[in-house]
Formats: C-alpha cells, sequence, structure tokens
C-alpha cells in the first residue's frame, strides 16, 4: 500500500489487490473497517486508477469531518495496514475505450475521482475520443490531480483532451479560467455540438449535479447518453463523498 | 464480504449502537438523517397533464390513469424506514399515496401473473415478485413529509417498496407490467441483487 496528499483534504491510497478480477474506468469499491469489539462501517469509494494497473487500484478519498470512515482512511491508515474491500461495483457509469466520444466530463470536487479513472485509462490505451473535461472545485488548492491533469493535456497534443477549471469560492491572482458556480451558460460553451452525439459523465454533489445534467438536456444532449453519480447532501452519504465516490448505484434507483 | 478483520486504530462512531433503532439498520448499512439523491442519469421533468398511469401484462383489465384519476384514488399515509443499497438507511420516512392493492384490485391480475416489471420516465425498469407488492408492502406515492414529491427524490409519483434495497423503490414510476417469467431489470442487469432484501444482505449478484 502507498498513500500520497492531493489536497489538504483529499489522499490517494494505492492498494495491491489479491486476485482482482479487473474493473472498469468509473466503478467504485465498498471498503469495510472492523473495529476490536466487532463494530462495523461500511461505505463506497470510486477507483481512481485506470484499468490497466491493476492488480493494484488507486483510491482518493476526501476527509469528511462529520464523515465515520473518510477520517480513518485520510489520517489514520499506513502503509502496511490491511484493508477489507469488495469490487469493482457499478456496471453503468463506465467508460471503455469502445464506448465511442467525444466525451464531456463534468466533475464537482471529489466528484472527479471516477471521471479521472476515465481519463487516466483514456491516455493508458491511447484512445483518440476527443474529451473534455469541465471540474469545479472551491479553491486552487482543492483541485485534485491539477498537476497531472496539466501533464495529460500537454501530453495529449493535438488529440485531444481538454480541461476547463472553475473555482467558485476564490481565485489566485492572474487566475484566466472561471470563477463561478456552474450553470448553462458554462456548459453551453464547454459543450460539444449536438450532431456530434457526445457521451457524458457528470460527478459530483447533488446540487451540481442536478444543474450540469439540467442544463445539458437543455441544450439538447440526449438524456441516454448523460450519466451521472451524484453524492448525497449530508455527511458522507451516498457514496460520498468520500471520495468522490459515490457509488452508486445511482440510479435512478431510488435513492 | 467475509467475516472481516480488526482494522488497526478504527474505533467507529457508533452512533447506530448508543440508540435503541439498532434492531431497525440492517447490516452494513449506517444511519442517515438527510435524504441523498443518487440516480442514474438526468432527472426527468414530466408535466402532470401529460402524466398518466397504466397497469399491463397479465392482467384481465389493463387500466390507465390519468394524473386526476390516480390522485382521486383512495390513499393511505405511510410511515416506513428505508434503506438504500449504498448503504444509508433513514427510518420514520412519511409518504403518502395509494397501495398497490388498491391499483391491483382494478386490474385483476391473471392467475399465471408472478413477477412486476415497473417502467419509468427514462428508461429505468425494476423487477420484483408479484408477491411481495402485495399485502401492505408496495404503493405508488405523490407526497414525501406532507409535500409534493421533489423531482430529483421520483416526483411526481414513485414506487414505495420498503422492505427491499430503495433502488426497487422506481422514481419517475409510470406504470407495471404484470409478466409470468422474471425479466431483470436496470440495476439488476448491471450487477445488483435480482431481489434486494436488505436484511439479508443482497446487495450485489450472488449475494
Amino acid at each position: 500500500m502507498a498513500t500520497r496528499e492531493e489536497t489538504p483534504r483529499a489522499k490517494s491510497i494505492t492498494l495491491a489487490v489479491p486476485n482482482w478480477r479487473g474493473h472498469r474506468a468509473g466503478q467504485h469499491v465498498d471498503i469495510r473497517l472492523t473495529a476490536e469489539d466487532g463494530y462495523q462501517a461500511e461505505r463506497s469509494y470510486s477507483i481512481a486508477s485506470p484499468p490497466v494497473e491493476a492488480p493494484h487500484i488507486t483510491l482518493t478519498v476526501e476527509r469528511l469531518d462529520d464523515g465515520e470512515v473518510s477520517p480513518y482512511l485520510v489520517d489514520e491508515l499506513r502503509v502496511g495496514d490491511k484493508l477489507e474491500l469488495r469490487g469493482p461495483i457499478g456496471g453503468y457509469f463506465v467508460w471503455e475505450a469502445n464506448s465511442g466520444g467525444p466525451l464531456l466530463l463534468v466533475a464537482g470536487g471529489s466528484g472527479i475521482v471516477p471521471l479521472m479513472a476515465m481519463i487516466r485509462q483514456r491516455a493508458a490505451v491511447g484512445s483518440n475520443a476527443p474529451t473534455r473535461l469541465l471540474y469545479s472545485s472551491r479553491t486552487f488548492e482543492e483541485i485534485i490531480y491539477r498537476e497531472e491533469l496539466e501533464q495529460l493535456v500537454t501530453n495529449s497534443g493535438s488529440t485531444g483532451l481538454e480541461v476547463k477549471h472553475t473555482l467558485t469560492r476564490a481565485q489566485p491572482v492572474g487566475w484566466t479560467g472561471y470563477h463561478r458556480r456552474i450553470d448553462g451558460e458554462m456548459l453551453r460553451e464547454v459543450a460539444w455540438p449536438l450532431e456530434e452525439r457526445p457521451l457524458s459523465f457528470i460527478c459530483g454533489p447533488t446540487p451540481f449535479v442536478e444543474t450540469a445534467a439540467a442544463s445539458l438536456v437543455g441544450l439538447g444532449y440526449e438524456p441516454a447518453r448523460i450519466k451521472t453519480e451524484r453524492f448525497g447532501p449530508t455527511g458522507e452519504s451516498g457514496a460520498s463523498g468520500a471520495s468522490g465516490a459515490s457509488a452508486v448505484p445511482g440510479g435512478h434507483d431510488g435513492e | 464480504m467475509g467475516q472481516g478483520f480488526v482494522s488497526r486504530g478504527f474505533h467507529g462512531r457508533r452512533q447506530q449502537q448508543q440508540s435503541t433503532l439498532t434492531n431497525r439498520i440492517p447490516p452494513g448499512q449506517y444511519l442517515e438523517r438527510g435524504f441523498p439523491v443518487l440516480s442514474a442519469g438526468p432527472t426527468p421533468h414530466t408535466p402532470l397533464a401529460a402524466w398518466d398511469f397504466t397497469i399491463e401484462g397479465a392482467v384481465n383489465q389493463p387500466k390507465r390513469w390519468t394524473w386526476e384519476e390516480f390522485r382521486a384514488l383512495p390513499h393511505e399515509d405511510i410511515t416506513v424506514d428505508i434503506h438504500c443499497v449504498t448503504k444509508w438507511s433513514k427510518l420514520d420516512t412519511r409518504w403518502e399515496g395509494v397501495s398497490i392493492d388498491a391499483l391491483l384490485q382494478q386490474v385483476a391480475p391473471t392467475t399465471e401473473a408472478r413477477y412486476v416489471i415497473a417502467f419509468s420516465d427514462g428508461g429505468y425498469t425494476t423487477n420484483l415478485p408479484l408477491d411481495e407488492m402485495r399485502g401492505g408492502q408496495a404503493w405508488v406515492v405523490y407526497a414525501y413529509e406532507g409535500q409534493p414529491l421533489a423531482p430529483e427524490h421520483g416526483g411526481p409519483a414513485r414506487l414505495l417498496v420498503p422492505h427491499l434495497y430503495f433502488w426497487k423503490s422506481a422514481k419517475w414510476v409510470r406504470g407495471l407490467q404484470l409478466v409470468e417469467q422474471d425479466e431483470p431489470g436496470f440495476w439488476e442487469t448491471l450487477g445488483y441483487n435480482n431481489h434486494g432484501d436488505p436484511w439479508k444482505e443482497e446487495r450485489y449478484q450472488g449475494d
């Protein structure tokens, strides 16, 4: 196991998983912690690493101050500890190289995690699916994977990875990106032309995803080609938060 | 997952064990006070004037209700605990809607009907055994905590089948198809359990 600080609140945890049967970009795992007296807590976390890195997987977990599992994973877990996990889980919010494109990825906060697995896999397999990421963070310091995204954009050359950031709370001096919450106008500027039949993945807190998905539908995007994962509004709900992870079946699933 | 091993340094919040509610929280679930929203795609917004509810398939009298007709049906207040496969449970949620028993009475299922496919705006489907929707176990609800059901929670109307994981309680439900042979629905074909009993922790395929 290895860990890496991504932001002051988010940490990546790389695990070697025995008998890992592989995953698809966008899937998640369930993690279960057990206390000495047998008390258990389970949450779901999105996988940030691309399938090509199997049998290693990396989770990126954001600490929620009122969380139960995320503070343990971010602050307590050490190299050498064992984690009980199950997965991969989720068969809908997934991207594969043959899924086609162009791809529109829209991330709010730690909602970047499953989308990063897609971006990394796209690079790893040499896919040339034109891809745009619109990524909303509160502050510059809270942008997860910022340098790696810059590098991926540079490496992608003309074959198309574009990244647009918006910072909703504070912006550094000289910031040229967006500086407001995501809205219909921003999506209109970033979105692909309808006739290219874009495939969209949106992951973030519930109000963020509602706004982004409704805006794309308003632009004429096919609802069936807009895939979403929402974090619950409170605590670690739903997969959440936690890592962004959201997990879930999202499904209409009934919540 | 298996029996598990002790996670060094983990103590947990134990909110569930401090209360007398332990026997209402299924294994692997935690108590949630908010109401998380999880959906696979955009939230549909069907105008009430265009909304209807249909029961078809293995029934002797297929039927379709408009919104006004549906709202005129005898309704019930329901207070139940709900359990989402993403691990949260919420207790004492209050709903208002029409029991499936009352709806089935009007369509007269055939003696061969065994399963129900619930279908929704947006193309979502979920499958349930017919027997588990009878006897006061399932409803179509249109109000939550005294207010019209919000679109992100499945409004104008959703299924409520609280004894199964909540993905079975299809949001934006528009009808039921009764069938003789079981047909896995949306999540049931994407790795989730076909039945979904939270007390047996039937989360995923193979549980």
